[in-house]
């Protein structure tokens, strides 16, 4: 796997810097990127956790539905910033392994609950309060 | 007293578990013979290895190796006794069936019969198919891509080891203790603590999910070789249509085979921690079980198929002589077949209650998925078309697959009608489907892929007049033994049942339990073809590296190939890349040879599968000190491993020229 | 076809006389793995999904979570991803002793997160809130315990990284895992942003 056999024996700055160019371009990010993710995922948590810690808004779908799109607003900045997604890292490899995954999540998930919502409407037919009641 | 005794009991419940003598199958016959044939056996086996001096040979060159030729051929070594482990279940179930009718209550009672169709499902999936299609991939992939090895050569031994831990977990069932009787996917709440307190279902879950780490990471593995070491200039397109298909099924293991885990951990939590997802009380459902190992399950099936397809190309195209017809169509209908898969799976529970809107869109899916099938089909017909067919033993068995196929395929079509679902579901009108595109399509598959690349492996041919006679065994015992099942399952009788009153059906099954019988006689014919084909090796010997004028890079370099599989890397123009190289006055290279990067063996990954079996037998039995201790074990060893940053070699440049001029030499006698 | 060397000259080059070093796929592996991985947790999330309301007449999230300790992990697990960051920073710098420290920072945040979840498990256990009350309760723990899992798993390894950089030095093979590392924590985070957004808030919104 290692293409230097006696690399732990030197650590040259040629070596390491051949090492670098050659195997992972295009995945670090600077300090200014890192800060930058961080800042931005900070306030998009602070955000959700303060509006359902203070009651802000009285709607219970409008919250939920800012929280999730909040939630999906900072996987992006993180895989943006921290884990420096872009369409060209290992020739594009990165990224259609990660939007054929998230067809599959998509899929699976919307899938069960579709089937399973309709499972529970025909085989146990009581509300949903009655099922968090239920022993 | 009293304490005295009760501490020492507590003690042999600390140490054992819950192991204990009545957990040997002392009462049972059947067992005990096999117990003593297979003891027998094993001592044989032993003692041979010790007498010949083989074992320090098979450590070195086999068990450690990471050379993925060798670990390949050890997958199919494994996933061939394995058949032959599943085979005897089949014939079991087929006696018991054609005998036990009215008085006659048959040999196997429930508790037993249950376990057989249970481990013969389990097996078969798992521990035949599975094994064998890896190590086809493991095997071909690298040589039709040019590359020297995989990715991550070590981490293919420990997935072949683990792979075989989880057989080994699975065959330790049949001596201590039982195993499942639950049907192959082990459905809650059946599988649950409270219908199936013993030890069965958790040897299903440990053997399973100690081979599906194996199969996860030899699917990664796979996906970043096809990616990052194809041959110079094999473009996506350019890649040969195994190793696309190969390439699609890794993809569909390593996106299916996370969601068998995690559904199989939840079982494991019902059982052991006592959680609610799957049980009847306290807002568990079992139909959410049901509902994501399917979305594993049908994936599953393509996982198995779609090399299958892939060999059929290959065959196909090699013995006709023509370039395959509509390679970029072939690609397409695989790729629409892999992502397809994903929407499909509630055809496997229709009769569940979905209601119709639900039933319906699955239903439609479902006939979609055949059409790409169905245009593969067209393309192999279409390179046959006016082709110079030659019939040996692989070609057969693409003829054989493409008549037994379509009607497996038209019988999966009407399953798929979810009125007729209603019908025929949990009936042996579906036993005989998907054993028909199963066998017709996986099994024939393989076999047409062992005599295709057998010379590559060993050297020399396969015998053509056994592999005959295994194909004609095997493709009319296939009809004897499910043809009946079509009928009786259109009659209604259902799966899974040891013993029937209304004695107007025995007739089916004796005629069935006939075609296992020339299965049978199919399965012995490849034996003695292997032992006929050994003893004759000289008169079959491949010298030229390329017996059936084939067209892809695997047969570019000798039979078998060095370690190094080629000494320089090729480059490649066409996607029968070395039809093009033969066609276009290729010369091999006789000198300017250079040191060969491999990497090194070694034997972490047997420690480290023999640590999981331990594992999951402290799991299984209770016995939680093992458990922790083999835990502890396995994390220690895997750390220790990563301290070892030496793990490569050079092939010293005179022992490249050595085996390069002896394969000149070669070449130059049979010229 | 012919073999003089006048038409040899437009025969197409068949082999490389070089050896050939195909780029390394350490880092496409990996990132496969972690795709994989994502499925996992994608069947815990749609069973919390189609499970996560049935109480069974026990306690609801409303009841239980205690969102305070849920932000200030939040806030463990984000520090932890920005020190992760600073030491690869260091790392391309070639600076060892300060990627060693910022390795140590990122697991002492870990180390926080990880207490304090064991810290709420106990809790909740202890107020008769286990993962044999309901459904609801059986997937939370799993779901949250498989995340925890997880970051124990990460804190293992980094601290096995710690000796071996430290050991070793930066050299290639270091540098290879720190990144796969990097990887794995960044994703354990984006997975929390799933946790706390989907179990936690919208649990106690009801």
């Amino acid at each position: 796997m290692s293409s230097h056999p006696e690399a732990p024996a030197h650590e040259s700055a040629h070596n390491t810097h051949h090492a670098h160019s050659h195997g992972h371009e295009a995945a670090h990010g600077s300090f200014k990127s890192y800060m930058t993710g961080f800042i931005l995922s900070v306030i998009l948590t602070a955000i959700p956790f303060w509006l359902v810690m203070n009651n802000v808004i009285d709607s219970k779908a409008a919250t939920a539905s800012i929280i999730m799109i909040l939630g999906a607003v900072q996987v992006v900045v993180h895989m943006i910033y921290f884990l420096h997604m872009n369409a060209k890292s290992e020739g594009g490899w990165t990224m259609l392994a990660l939007i054929f995954t998230i067809i599959i999540v998509v899929i699976a998930m919307a899938g069960s609950l579709w089937v399973m919502h309709h499972l529970n409407a025909n085989m146990m037919p009581m509300s949903p309060e009655m099922m968090k009641n239920m022993p | 007293m009293e304490t005295a005794m009760s501490s020492s009991n507590n003690l042999t419940d600390f140490i054992f578990g819950r192991l204990s003598w009545n957990a040997l199958p002392f009462h049972e016959p059947i067992l005990v013979v096999t117990f003593i044939a297979v003891a027998l056996g094993g001592i044989a086996v032993v003692g041979a290895l010790t007498y010949f001096r083989l074992w320090g040979y098979l450590w070195k060159e086999w068990f450690t190796s990471v050379d993925h030729k060798k670990i390949g051929i050890m997958y199919v070594v494994l996933a061939l006794v394995m058949l032959m482990r599943g085979f005897a279940d089949a014939v079991m179930m087929r006696t018991q069936q054609a005998i036990a009718f009215g008085a006659n209550e048959g040999y196997l009672p429930p508790h037993h019969y249950d376990q057989v169709f249970t481990a013969h499902g389990v097996i078969m999936i798992f521990f035949m198919a599975m094994p064998f299609v890896t190590g086809i991939m493991n095997y071909v992939v690298p040589l039709q891509i040019g590359a020297r090895d995989v990715s991550f050569p070590f981490l293919n031994n420990f997935s072949f080891w683990m792979t075989t831990a989880g057989a080994v977990i699975i065959m330790m069932s049949l001596f201590i203790g039982e195993f499942a009787r639950t049907g192959w996917l082990a459905y809650p709440p059946l599988s649950g603590a409270d219908y199936s307190p013993g030890v069965g279902v958790d040897y299903y879950i440990w053997g399973l999910q100690v081979a599906g780490v194996g199969t996860t990471l030899s699917g990664i593995n796979l996906i970043a070789t096809i990616v990052k070491m194809r041959a110079p200039g094999m473009t996506m397109m350019k890649m040969p249509v195994f190793t696309w298909t190969s390439l699609c099924t890794n993809v569909l293991i390593v996106a299916t085979f996370p969601i068998l885990t995690a559904t199989l951990v939840l079982l494991t939590l019902d059982r052991y921690v006592g959680t609610h997802f799957f049980t009847n009380d306290l807002g568990g459902n079992p139909m959410m079980y049901v509902n994501l190992i399917w979305i594993w399950g049908h994936p599953e099936v393509y996982i198995l198929i779609l090399p299958a397809f892939g060999i059929f190309s290959e065959v196909v195209a090699s013995f006709t002589g023509k370039r395959l017809f509509g390679y970029a169509s072939m690609v397409y209908a695989t790729v629409v077949i892999t992502i397809l898969s994903y929407l499909v799976w509630l055809h496997h529970f229709f009769t569940m209650g979905s209601g119709a809107s639900v039933n319906a869109f699955f239903g439609i899916t479902t006939m979609i998925i055949s059409i790409p099938t169905g245009a593969k089909m067209f393309n192999w017909l279409f390179t046959m078309y006016r082709g110079r067919i030659r019939y040996e033993p692989p070609m057969l068995w693409t003829i054989g697959f493409m008549l037994t196929f379509v009607i497996g395929g038209m019988t999966g079509v009407m399953l798929a009608v979810p009125p007729a679902d209603f019908v025929l579901h949990n009936s042996l009108f579906l036993i005989a489907h998907f054993h028909n595109v199963i066998i017709g399509g996986v099994v024939f598959g393989l076999l047409a892929g062992v005599n295709y690349w057998f010379p590559k492996a060993f050297g020399y041919k396969l015998d053509p007049f056994w592999g005959k006679m295994s194909f004609w065994f095997w493709q009319i015992g296939f009809w004897f033994a499910f043809a009946p099942l079509y009928v009786l399952g259109l009659m209604g009788v259902t799966r899974r049942v040891n013993h029937f009153e209304d004695a107007s059906l025995q007739i089916w099954f004796v005629i069935a339990a006939f075609g296992a019988f020339l299965i049978a006689l199919g399965i012995a014919s490849f034996v003695i073809q292997l032992i006929v084909s050994f003893l004759k090796r000289d008169q079959l010997r491949d010298t030229t590296g390329d017996p059936w004028d084939a067209r892809t890079l695997e047969w570019s370099t000798s039979s078998p190939p060095p370690d190094y599989n080629f000494a320089f890397t090729p480059v490649v123009h066409d996607h029968d890349s070395w039809y093009d190289m033969k066609r276009r006055g290729y010369v091999r290279p006789l000198e300017g040879f250079k040191p060969i990067h491999m990497p090194k063996n070694t034997g972490t990954g047997v420690i480290l599968s023999g640590l999981s079996v331990a594992l999951a037998f402290g799991l299984i039995w209770y016995m939680w000190w093992l458990a922790a201790l083999s835990f502890l074990g396995i994390i220690v060893v895997a750390i220790a491993h990563t301290f070892n940053y030496k793990r490569d070699f050079y092939i010293p440049v005179e022992t490249v020229t050595t085996t390069e001029n002896a394969r000149t030499k070669q070449l130059a006698e049979q010229a | 076809m012919s073999n003089t060397h006048a038409v040899s000259a437009d025969k197409p080059e068949f082999y490389l006389t070089e050896e050939h070093h195909p780029e390394s796929s350490t880092m496409l592996g990996f990132w496969i793995y972690l795709m994989s991985d994502c499925l996992m947790f994608a069947v815990l999330f749609v069973t919390y999904a189609v499970l996560g309301r049935n109480y069974a007449a026990g306690p609801a999230p409303a009841d239980l979570f205690d969102l305070k300790l849920v932000a200030i992990n939040t806030a463990m697990l984000l520090f932890s991803s920005i020190t992760y960051g600073f030491a690869m920073l260091r790392m391309e710098k070639n600076d060892r002793s300060g990627t060693l420290l910022w390795l140590f920072v990122t697991g002492i945040f870990g180390a926080i997160f990880l207490a304090l979840e064991l810290y709420e498990f106990n809790h909740l256990i202890h107020e008769g809130a286990g993962p044999d009350r309901s459904a609801f309760l059986s997937i939370f723990f799993t779901l949250v315990g498989t995340h925890g899992l997880h970051v124990t798993f990460g804190t293992i390894w980094l601290i096995t990284l710690m000796v071996q950089v430290a050991k070793f030095g930066l050299v290639e093979a270091n540098r290879r895992r720190l990144m796969c590392l990097s990887m794995f924590w960044h994703f354990l985070d984006v997975i929390w942003i799933g946790v706390f957004s989907i179990v936690y808030l919208l649990g106690v919104l009801g």
